[in-house]
C-alpha cells in the first residue's frame, strides 16, 4: 500500500515540477510601439532605453512571478502607418499581453481601436487627454493631464497677481493640445490671453515671436512646446529684453534642455513630475525611493541624464508589472482588470490611483513646481 | 497581348497561392503588410511610369498619396451635425452624407466615403493639371527641386493646419463600402477580402499601365524620355503627353491615399514627408526604371518588409542605402530589362534563339 | 508696425540670411565645378556644428571650430573620391539620386552617432542673455559673429578665386573643362577640391550658428532646401549673388510672420523657390540666355 502511495506521491511531484517547470518556460510576451527614430526620438529614444533597462532588470530577478518578460521594441519612427502595421503584428502574430507605448498622441490614436478590437493592453506613453476621454476599456496612458499642468501654473499666477500673458505654442499635437487647455481654464482663473503665436515645431529663431508679445505689454509667457523651440524661446525673449516670468510646460524635462539654454535657463518655471528633483525631495516623500533608483541606474548605464519621458515607460513597464504579479495570471482581462483597480501605486509621474471612469490615475498633486537655479533643477518656491 | 495576359494571369495565381498559403499555415496575419504593400505599390507604379517611362524626376508623390488620403479622412470624418445650412441639408438628400455613430456612442453627420473618395482624387488629379504646366517645362535639377518644393508644401499644410489635426493627423476614418459587401476596412475579420481587394485595384492599374506604355502614348514616352527635342521635332505634342503622364501618376497616388486611409482607419503628416517621397523613387529605381514587374515585385518586398519592422532603426537608412548601390552599379535598376538579356547570352552565348 | 519692431525682425532676418547664403555658396562650388547640385550640402553644415560639439568637450573653442571644419573637409573629399569621382558622365537623374541618398546615409550615421538630442556650442563672446542694445533694438553678439564671419568667408573666397593660382585653376575647369585639361590642369583635383571646400565652409556655417539655432542630426534637411533657393534665386553658380539672395530670403521670411501664422514660415522660402522655378529659372541675377544654353 505504502508502495503505491509513495509512487502516486512521486507521480504528482514529478506531474506539479514538469508543469512548476513548463510554466517557468513560458515568457511573458510585451510589444512596444516607440519612436526610436524620426521626428519624435527625444521621446522614443529614452523610452526604449527605459524599457530594455528594466526588462534586463526584471529577468535578472527571475522575472514576474517566474516568467521571464519578453520584450519586443518596434520602432515606429513617429509613422501612425507603422503603428498600425506593428500593432495588428505585436496582437495577432507575437499575441502580446500588452502594447506600451506609442510615444506620440497621433500614433497612439490611430492604434486605440486596434487594441480595443483586439482585447489587448494598451499602456501608453503620449500625453493627449482624448487616449482616456472617453474611456476605452483596454486603453490607458501614464503621462500626467495637460489640464493639470496648466492648472498648477495658473495657481502660480494667481499667486504672483499676474493677469495679463502671452501664448507662444508648437506646432505639435503636444503644443495644440496645451493651448487649447490654456484656452479653456484661463477664463476661470481670471487671465486673459492677450497675445498668442502658433510656430513651427523646428523653428530656429522665434524672436519675431517674443517681440511681438513683449510689444503687447504681456505680463508673462507661456510656452507650450517640444524641443528645441523650448530653449530657444527663452533666450530669444530674454535677448530682447523681456522681464517677466516666462514657463514652461511639463515637456521642459530634460536637464539638457536647461544647458542647452544656458544662462537664460535661470528663473524659468514649470510643472514636472518630481523625478528632476529626486535628490532634493524630503525623505519622506513617498515617491522619493522609486524616483532615486530610477535616475541612477538609468544614468549610471546609459551615461546621459534621466528624463521624464523615459519616466512614462518607466510607468508603463511597472504598472504592468505589479499588475501581472497582483492577477498572478497572464490572463489579458484580469491583468487589465487588475491596472484598473491599482491605487497609490508610486511611479516617476506621481501616485497613481486608476478606477474605472479614470484610467490615467494621476491628478495635479503629480506636479511640482520647478525652476532653474544655477543651471540646475530647482523646486520652486523652497 | 498574349504574353501581358499571361503575366497577369500569373501574378494573380502568385497573389492567391500566397493568401491559400498563409491561411493553411496559420500566418494569416501577413495578410496585413501584404495589402499595405499593395497600396504603396500603386502609388510606385505611377512613379515609375513617370519616371522610368517618360524620365520625369519626381520626389514630391508622397504629396499626392496625402492630398488623397487626407481629403478623404477629413470629409468622412469631420462632423456636420451642427451646420443647419441649406448646403447640408441638401448634401444629405442627395444621399451624399450619412449619418454613423462614432466609437462612443455619440452621431456623426459626415460626408459617405464614395463621394469623399471622388472629391480627394479629382482635387489630386486638379491639382496635378495645375502644377503638371509650369512644372514640367522644368528640367533635370530644376524638376526635382520642384517635385520636392511640392511635397514640402503638402508636408507644411498638413502639419500646421489644424482642421487636419496637425501633427496627430486624422483618426477614426471609418472603413469603406465600395460594393455591396466589399469593404475596405482593417477589421481583422475582413482580413482576406480586403487583401483581394487591394491586389485587385493593383491588377487593374498594371492592366491600365501595361497597355499604356504599349499604345501610342507610350511609345512617344520612350521617345521623349530619349530626346524630348527630338521627340519634339518628330511632331509629337511632348508637354501635353508629359501632363497626361502625371496626372495618371497623380492618380494613382491619390487612390492609393484614399483606399490606404481607409484600410488603417487613420492617416498622418509623415504620408507626405520627403522621406516617403524618396522610398518610392528607390524602390522604383530598385525595380529597374522602365520596368512595371521589376517595380511591383520589390515594391511588395521592400514594403513588406519595411512594414513588418524588419529593418529596425535603420529603415531609412537602407532606403538611402539603396538608391546610392542601384545608382552606383546598376543605374537601370537591379531587374532591368537588359539583365534578363545578358543572363541569357551568358548562359547560351550567341546563337541563341531571342524572343520578341 | 513700428520701427523698432520692423529693425528686430530685419536683425533675424540677417542672420538667418547669412547662414542661407552660406549654404547657397558651397551648392554654387561643387556646382560650378561639376554641374552637380549636392543634396547633401546641408549635411555638411550639421557635421560642422555636431563634430565641433564634440570635439569642444576636450579642445578649447576655436581649435574645436578648426578640427571640425578640417573632419568635415575630409568628409566631403571622401565622399566625392567614393561616390562621385569614378562616374562616367552621369545623368542629372543619377547625381540627383546619388546625393539624395548621401544626404538620408549620412543623417542616420549621425543619429546612430550622436543620438537624437539637440546640441550648440557655447556663445562665442557673452551667454545667451547677453545682448547688445541698439536703440529699441537688441543683438545678441553671436548674430554679430554671424554676420561678420560669413562676411569674411564671402571676402575671402573672391579672392581665392581672382588672385590665387588655385582659384583661377578652379574658374578654369567650371568654365571650360577640356580646355582646362590640356592646359594640364587636373580635373578630377579639383573637382575633389571643390568638395572640400565647400564641406569646409558649410561646417564653419554650422559652427557659427549653432550658439543661435542648436544643431540636430536632421537639421541637414530644411537648410539644403533653403540654401537651394537661394542658390536658385541669386543665379545657380554666381557665389556672390548668393550673399545677396540670402539676405533677401533671410529677411523675407523674417518679416511674413507678421503677416502669416508662424507656423507656415517655411512654406514661404518653398513658394518663392517655386515661384522662381516657374517664372525665372535663371534667377534674379542671372542670364535668362545663359540659363538656357546650360546643359541638362
Amino acid at each position: 500500500m505504502r508502495g503505491r502511495n509513495g509512487i502516486i506521491v512521486a507521480f504528482v511531484a514529478l506531474a506539479l515540477l514538469v508543469g512548476a517547470g513548463v510554466q517557468a518556460a513560458e515568457p511573458i510576451k510585451v510589444g512596444a510601439i516607440l519612436a526610436v527614430t524620426g521626428p519624435a526620438s527625444f521621446l522614443g529614444g529614452p523610452e526604449s532605453r527605459t524599457l530594455e533597462m528594466l526588462a534586463e532588470e526584471v529577468n535578472a530577478k527571475g522575472g514576474i512571478n517566474g516568467h521571464k518578460v519578453e520584450l519586443f521594441i518596434m520602432d515606429s519612427g513617429g509613422s501612425p502607418e507603422k503603428a498600425v502595421s506593428f500593432a495588428k503584428q505585436l496582437i495577432e502574430e507575437k499575441k502580446v499581453l500588452a502594447i506600451l507605448g506609442p510615444s506620440t498622441s497621433g500614433e497612439t490614436m490611430q492604434i486605440k481601436g486596434i487594441a480595443e478590437e483586439g482585447k489587448t493592453i494598451l499602456l501608453s506613453c503620449a500625453a493627449a487627454e482624448v487616449i482616456v476621454n472617453p474611456v476605452a476599456k483596454w486603453v490607458f496612458k501614464t503621462p500626467q493631464k495637460d489640464s493639470d499642468a496648466i492648472q498648477a501654473i495658473f495657481n502660480q499666477m494667481k499667486s504672483m497677481k499676474i493677469s495679463k500673458i502671452g501664448v507662444l505654442s508648437g506646432n505639435t499635437g503636444f503644443g495644440k493640445a496645451g493651448k487649447g487647455q490654456i484656452e479653456k481654464l484661463a477664463p476661470e482663473n481670471g487671465i486673459t490671453i492677450v497675445a498668442s503665436e502658433v510656430y513651427d515645431k523646428a523653428s530656429t529663431d522665434l524672436t519675431a515671436e517674443v517681440t511681438k508679445l513683449k510689444a503687447a505689454n504681456v505680463e508673462a509667457i507661456v510656452n507650450w512646446s517640444i524641443v528645441p523651440a523650448q530653449s530657444i524661446v527663452i533666450k530669444n525673449a530674454r535677448q530682447i529684453g523681456f522681464t517677466g516670468p516666462i514657463f514652461q510646460s511639463h515637456g521642459f524635462g530634460n536637464i539638457k534642455y536647461v544647458a542647452a539654454a544656458g544662462a537664460a535657463a535661470e528663473g524659468v518655471i514649470f510643472p514636472a513630475g518630481r523625478l528632476l528633483v529626486a535628490d532634493v525631495l524630503p525623505d519622506s516623500n513617498a515617491q522619493k525611493p522609486v524616483l532615486v533608483k530610477y535616475k541612477n541606474d538609468y544614468e549610471k548605464k546609459y551615461k546621459e541624464d534621466a528624463s521624464t519621458f523615459g519616466g512614462h515607460a518607466y510607468d508603463a513597464f511597472m504598472i504592468l508589472a505589479k499588475a501581472i504579479e497582483k492577477a498572478g495570471s497572464t490572463d489579458k482581462e484580469k491583468v487589465r482588470d487588475a491596472i484598473e483597480t491599482m491605487r497609490g501605486f508610486v511611479g516617476t509621474g506621481g501616485v497613481f490611483d486608476f478606477s474605472a471612469e479614470d484610467h490615467n490615475g494621476l491628478g495635479i498633486d503629480a506636479f511640482e513646481l520647478l525652476t532653474v537655479k544655477d543651471g540646475k533643477f530647482a523646486l520652486y518656491g523652497k | 497581348m498574349r504574353k501581358q495576359g499571361l503575366q497577369i494571369a500569373g501574378f494573380a495565381t502568385v497573389v492567391a497561392a500566397i493568401q491559400l498559403v498563409t491561411s493553411l499555415t496559420g500566418n494569416v496575419y501577413h495578410l496585413t503588410q501584404l495589402t499595405m504593400s499593395a497600396y504603396y505599390s500603386l502609388v510606385v507604379l505611377g512613379l515609375c511610369i513617370l519616371t522610368g517611362y517618360a524620365g520625369q524626376i519626381s520626389i514630391g508623390h508622397a504629396g499626392f498619396f496625402a492630398i488623397g488620403g487626407y481629403l478623404s479622412a477629413l470629409l468622412t470624418t469631420h462632423d456636420l451635425s451642427a451646420h443647419g445650412g441649406l448646403i447640408v441639408s441638401g448634401l444629405a438628400a442627395m444621399g451624399i452624407l450619412t449619418r454613423r455613430p462614432d466609437l462612443y456612442g455619440g452621431d456623426l453627420l459626415t460626408v459617405h466615403p464614395w463621394p469623399a473618395c471622388i472629391f480627394a482624387v479629382l482635387t489630386a488629379v486638379a491639382i496635378a493639371f495645375a502644377i503638371g504646366g509650369p512644372v514640367l517645362k522644368l528640367k533635370g535639377h530644376y524638376l526635382a527641386m520642384a517635385t520636392l518644393g511640392f511635397g514640402i508644401i503638402v508636408y507644411r499644410i498638413v502639419l500646421g493646419t489644424e482642421l487636419v489635426g496637425s501633427a496627430d493627423g486624422i483618426y477614426n476614418v471609418p472603413a469603406f463600402p465600395l460594393l455591396p459587401g466589399i469593404v475596405v476596412s482593417g477589421k481583422s475579420s475582413l482580413r482576406v477580402m480586403n487583401y483581394y481587394v487591394a491586389w485587385g485595384f493593383v491588377i487593374l492599374g498594371m492592366v491600365f499601365l501595361l497597355n499604356l506604355v504599349r499604345s501610342r502614348v507610350g511609345r512617344a514616352l520612350a521617345s521623349i524620355h530619349g530626346a524630348e527635342d527630338a521627340a519634339e521635332a518628330m511632331g509629337i505634342p511632348t508637354a501635353r503627353y508629359k501632363l497626361k503622364i502625371f496626372v495618371v501618376s497623380a492618380a494613382f497616388a491619390a487612390v492609393a491615399g484614399v483606399l490606404l486611409t481607409h484600410y488603417n482607419g487613420g492617416i498622418g503628416p509623415s504620408e507626405s514627408s520627403v522621406m516617403k517621397s524618396v522610398r518610392y523613387l528607390a524602390i522604383v529605381a530598385i525595380g529597374g526604371m522602365a520596368n512595371l514587374w521589376g517595380t511591383l515585385l520589390m515594391s511588395l518586398l521592400l514594403n513588406y518588409l519595411s512594414l513588418r519592422g524588419y529593418f529596425g532603426t535603420y529603415d531609412d537608412a537602407v532606403f538611402g542605402g539603396i538608391l546610392i548601390l542601384i545608382m552606383l552599379f546598376a543605374p537601370d535598376g537591379l531587374l532591368r530589362r537588359q539583365l534578363f538579356e545578358e543572363l541569357r547570352a551568358a548562359v547560351f552565348p550567341a546563337g541563341g534563339e531571342k524572343e520578341t | 508696425m513700428n520701427l523698432d519692431l520692423f529693425l528686430q525682425y530685419m536683425v533675424a532676418g540677417v542672420t538667418y540670411g547669412t547662414i542661407y547664403g552660406i549654404v547657397a555658396v558651397g551648392f554654387n562650388m561643387i556646382y560650378n565645378a561639376t554641374g552637380i547640385i549636392n543634396f547633401a550640402q546641408g549635411e555638411f553644415v550639421m557635421l560642422g556644428g555636431m563634430t565641433a560639439v564634440t570635439l569642444g568637450r576636450f579642445l578649447p573653442l576655436p581649435a574645436a571650430i578648426l578640427g571640425a571644419v578640417l573632419i568635415t573637409m575630409i568628409v566631403g573629399a571622401l565622399l566625392e573620391i567614393l561616390f562621385i569621382r569614378w562616374l562616367h558622365r552621369p545623368s542629372v537623374l543619377r547625381m540627383i539620386v546619388i546625393t539624395i541618398g548621401l544626404s538620408i546615409l549620412i543623417r542616420e550615421g549621425a543619429l546612430h552617432i550622436w543620438g537624437e538630442s539637440v546640441r550648440a556650442l557655447p556663445y562665442f563672446t557673452g551667454t545667451s542673455v547677453t545682448s547688445i542694445r541698439l536703440g529699441g533694438v537688441y543683438i545678441s553678439p553671436q548674430v554679430l559673429w554671424v554676420v561678420g564671419i560669413g562676411a569674411v568667408v564671402v571676402a575671402i573666397l573672391a579672392g581665392f578665386f581672382r588672385y590665387t593660382l588655385l582659384g583661377m585653376q578652379m574658374r578654369a575647369c567650371a568654365a571650360n573643362r577640356d580646355a582646362a585639361r590640356l592646359c594640364g590642369i587636373s580635373a578630377k583635383n579639383m573637382v575633389t577640391f571643390s568638395f572640400m571646400l565647400s564641406a569646409g565652409i558649410g561646417a564653419l556655417g554650422g559652427c557659427i550658428v549653432s550658439p543661435i539655432t542648436y544643431v540636430q542630426y536632421d537639421s541637414g534637411v530644411p537648410l539644403a532646401i533653403k540654401g537651394f533657393t537661394v542658390a536658385i534665386l541669386g543665379g545657380l553658380g554666381n557665389s556672390l549673388a548668393s550673399a545677396g539672395a540670402g539676405m533677401l530670403l533671410g529677411i523675407l521670411e523674417s518679416l511674413s510672420i507678421s503677416v502669416l501664422p508662424a507656423a507656415y514660415k517655411d512654406v514661404i522660402s518653398v513658394a518663392i523657390l517655386l515661384g522662381i522655378l516657374f517664372v525665372r529659372p535663371s534667377g534674379l541675377f542671372g542670364s535668362v540666355e545663359e540659363a538656357r544654353l546650360k546643359e541638362f
